[in-house]
């Protein structure tokens, strides 16, 4: 590589490189050629590996002769051709210098999309440049090469298409490689054939990962009619994403004929939303919304004296469910009609448990509570150090909660009494999961916990924030959420993490495994489906408040509530809305579902049963 | 093999009788002994104790080549005590591609990086007196492995490129990073076959897309091109997958061994050997058979139930 201060040809002072590819450096440089003035130019460095002599001078020829070519181009968003020559080894191309920045630069520096009328400018100038290359005298100029790094925006935001194809000379033919951009390029050019319409489709490739920011070279190639760019980007106009899909379809025949088509299309668009830039979107979206709101009329509510934020269970036609109002109520299942309540001393938020006739509650006064389920009374409770806000679970005998007061506790299921306690030192809020022969549990300081019947540590894992999320395990992987914004996938025999999928902000949902993917809710106000083999996410469906309840999913819906006070019916292999029922109050439970009627609770005091 | 001795020598121990009469206890012995060794040959096709890996590898440059582009790398241990019980193993397979620019440099810088980099990240850690999980998820030291074998590739030879295959398998979970089109086969024990990862190649996608037919992409002119292989290209990113383990046999092999033989060869050789490295052998053997074309490799894990 070229030092800062070297004179190249006797005419190019190096100032610095401006890029490295894989033929060589591309460097800035000041042309001594004018003393007086700075004149600065662009010193395009091309290395010949060829060890042929033959070869190596056709090459040096074939590169000559296309550089002339190029000389001879005249348009605003082309950089001007002032000199080439070759020495020992190395061809270089002497070309205008560009202030300014590439689009993958300008992808890489932004954290949001572009907006849809920036885009647009771009893409028409893009087309008018095509087309001026595509109707060339002579010989006609296929550019076969465009993709967000060729393409730069300078001071004045104008387009230039920036490295022209003149490298490919001196790249070696390997066999079983690809040549050109992968990601970008239509099916035809992988045979070899590029025409004009080749460009069109990396064009609409380009502009595609523009809206969309998902970069194509990390997805299947041929693949972006299963990236909609409105339904990653719902702010961009469906005519511009018609333009795009044109421009990108699979056959060649079924593009725009010509840059020219596409431009005047780009234009159209440019028309109509240049005067009344996004309003026509807003409105469309609006209308799909109330669209639906479903307008239905719940089987039953029951009001309770506070807020329920606790989630019921339903079981042989009776629903139980814990309120704020210190009360285990149990309703008939059919028509919501109150059967009986039992008063803690304290609200109770807790999920209960059914087992053979008796009811299990874990209540903020201290205690779990189990209680007839057919008279309401008490049969035993059982003390702990501090409020029970973690769900009980019964197995082998034993009943297993977390508390406040910092432990897990294991107790007798027959006499109540305690068995044994483990010390985590934190309110243990996450409700445990017993399988093959280990308990496992968050807690709020983070660490996440295997322990085996006696009590005993297994393992531990520590996430960086309070783990109130419950655990749920499939094929040997335990899933759970953190307030560390992470959603963690770990092998429940060595408590190794598989994967760590990052959301944007905490989780205390709990997660649902279905057909091989986690579905979950998030604090940033998402409702997410993770593939479970990867960590990849598959879809998100945005609420309009956190998500802390959690997705529970009935024939071919997910159900999940949202503190934005809806409850969210979602196809679950797309999370598209099917509809949504709005509470008075936010939702932070999660549903249950018996024979097509769901149930659940809202903070605005009532439980819901609405057919399905 | 040594667990198949072992247990056969000490379920041996375990029959001896006092004797009574000498000549008639021999007899009987025998004929015990055959029984169970028949009844345990049997047996041990389904179950080892403790649970382990059984391995085999197969590498021929082919008939037609004069060197080898392939590169295979396997390791296989297993700590058992009364408290733990980890088997461990990591395989990889990498066909590297380039004619005159050092095909064979490639995959073996491949195969050197990765390897380096799960056994510092995942093995050591693993092994380790107190064994401390990394910070970094299982899949997340995969995918960056083979971000330093892309790296190492792109310094080292430029321009050269190749595949990577790896599986690791630790506690109950199987873990592929895979990057172009070698492959990764799971064969069941009632001789199903599938395929776990997905060619990065431009007939394989052309088939995703109806655009063609497996049997016209088996003879395409195009069927060694790749979208996406180590050494070519930025940004870049390896298929990472996980899955509980089965019991069963998981094959690694290059194009120059599926492109070449029939699945049924492969089942056939794969299930009827008594161990990997045989059937392995068999393998390259009918590649080499069917012309050898190209390079063949393959590594083959049985899990014993």
């Amino acid at each position: 590589m070229l030092k800062a201060n070297y004179t190249l040809g006797d005419r190019y002072v190096i100032q610095g490189v401006i890029g490295v590819g894989g033929m060589g450096a591309v460097y800035k440089a000041r042309d001594m050629h004018f003393p007086n003035v700075i004149k600065l130019v662009a010193a395009k460095e091309m290395v010949n590996r060829e060890t042929d002599p033959l070869l190596r001078q056709t090459i040096i020829k074939n590169f000559e002769r296309e550089a002339n070519l190029l000389a001879t181009l005249s348009h605003a968003a082309i950089p001007r051709i002032y000199d080439y020559f070759s020495h020992e080894q190395k061809s270089y191309l002497v070309l205008e210098f560009i202030k300014g920045k590439d689009l993958e630069e300008m992808l890489h520096e932004r954290a949001t999309f572009f907006p849809e009328n920036l885009v647009i400018g771009w893409g028409i100038e893009l087309c008018d440049v095509l087309q001026y290359l595509h109707t060339l005298k002579p010989e006609p100029i296929v550019f076969r090469d465009i993709k967000p790094s060729n393409v730069m925006i300078n001071e004045h935001n104008h387009i230039i298409l920036v490295d022209f194809g003149i490298a490919k000379h001196f790249q070696t033919g390997e066999k079983g490689t690809m040549i050109g951009t992968e990601g970008y390029s239509p099916p035809e050019q992988y045979r070899g054939e590029a025409t004009a319409l080749a460009d069109i489709y990396a064009l609409g490739a380009t502009l595609h990962h523009l809206l969309t920011r998902r970069d194509p070279r990390l997805e299947p190639p041929f693949s972006f009619s299963e990236r909609p760019i409105r339904k990653i980007n719902p702010l961009i106009s469906e005519e511009l994403a018609t333009v795009i899909k044109q421009s990108l379809q699979y056959k060649p025949e079924d593009r725009f004929p010509s840059a020219l088509a596409m431009k005047e299309a780009l234009v159209g668009i440019a028309r109509k939303t240049g005067e009344f830039p996004n309003e026509p979107l807003i409105h469309t979206r609006r209308h799909q919304q109330s669209k639906i709101e479903k307008i239905i009329d719940p089987v039953w509510t029951f009001a309770c004296e506070d807020e329920i934020r606790g989630s019921p269970t339903v079981h042989r036609g009776t629903v139980y469910i814990g309120s704020y109002d210190h009360n285990l109520y149990s309703l008939d299942a059919s028509n919501g009609e109150f059967n009986w309540k039992y008063p803690t001393d304290g609200g109770v938020v807790s999920r209960p448990f059914v087992h053979e006739g008796d009811i299990f509650i874990g209540s903020e006064d201290h205690r779990l509570h189990v209680v007839s389920s057919r008279s309401g009374r008490v049969v035993w409770t059982y003390f702990t150090g501090g409020p029970v806000r973690s769900s009980p679970v019964l197995a082998h005998g034993h009943v297993f909660l977390g508390s406040d007061d910092g432990h897990l506790h294991a107790v007798n299921l027959l006499s109540g009494r305690l068995v044994w306690k483990t010390e985590t030192g934190t309110p243990v809020r996450s409700s445990p999961l017993v399988d093959n022969e280990a308990i496992y549990f968050g807690t709020e300081a983070g660490d996440f916990y295997c322990l085996d019947f006696r009590g005993g540590i297994k393992w531990r894992y520590k996430a960086k924030r309070a783990i109130t999320s419950s655990p749920t395990i499939a094929d040997g992987v335990l899933y759970f959420g953190s307030l560390d914004s992470t959603i963690y996938a770990i092998e429940a025999k060595t408590g190794w993490v598989v994967w760590r999928f990052r959301m944007g902000k905490g989780s205390i949902s709990n997660p649902f495994f279905f057909e091989n993917k986690i579905y979950t809710g998030s604090a940033d106000g998402n409702i997410y489906c993770i593939e479970a083999g990867s960590g990849k996410e598959t879809w998100r469906h945005t609420t309009e408040h956190q998500v802390t309840g959690s997705p529970v999913i009935y024939n071919d819906s997910l159900y999940c509530g949202s503190v934005d006070s809806y409850l969210y019916c979602l196809e679950y292999r797309t999370g598209r809305l099917r509809w949504k029922f709005q509470t008075e109050g936010p939702i932070t439970s999660t549903p249950a579902i018996e024979d097509n009627v769901i149930y659940f609770g809202s903070t605005d005091h009532k439980l819901y049963a609405i057919q399905i | 093999m040594t667990g198949f001795f072992q247990k056969l020598f000490s379920k041996h121990r375990d029959t001896v009788q006092p004797a009574t009469d000498q000549h008639h206890r021999e007899e009987s012995l025998l004929q015990n002994e055959l029984e169970q060794t028949l009844e345990q040959q049997e047996n041990q096709k389904n179950h080892l104790e403790p649970p382990q890996l059984l391995v085999g590898c197969g590498h021929s440059p082919g008939l037609q080549r004069d060197h080898n582009e392939d590169a295979i790398f396997t390791l296989t241990t297993t700590l058992v005590s009364n408290s733990t019980h980890i088997p461990f193993g990591f395989y990889i397979i990498a066909d590297g591609m380039g004619g005159h620019v050092h095909g064979e440099l490639a995959s073996e810088i491949a195969v050197r990086a990765m390897s380096n980099h799960v056994i510092r990240n995942l093995y050591t850690p693993l092994y380790s007196l107190s064994s401390v999980p990394p910070n970094l998820s299982i899949q997340e030291i995969m995918q960056d492995g083979v971000q330093l074998a892309h790296r190492a590739i792109t310094q080292e030879t430029p321009g050269g490129g190749s595949t990577l295959t790896a599986m690791l398998i630790m506690g109950s979970q199987l873990t592929i990073a895979h990057v172009g089109d070698s492959r990764m086969y799971i064969i069941q024990p009632d001789m199903q076959i599938e395929s776990l990862t997905h060619d990065h190649s431009y007939v394989q996608r052309l088939q995703d897309l109806g655009q063609i037919s497996p049997e016209e992409a088996s003879v395409h002119p195009q069927r060694n091109v790749l979208y996406r292989a180590l050494g070519q290209g930025e940004p870049f990113e390896a298929d990472v997958t996980s899955r509980r383990i089965a019991s069963g046999y998981l094959l690694l092999c290059s194009d120059g061994l599926w492109g070449v033989i029939s699945e049924a060869e492969i089942i056939d050789a794969v299930v009827n050997n008594p161990h990997p490295a045989l059937a392995c052998q068999q393998l390259v053997a009918a590649a080499n058979k069917a012309g050898g074309p190209d390079n063949i490799s393959a590594i083959l894990v049985h899990l014993p139930e």
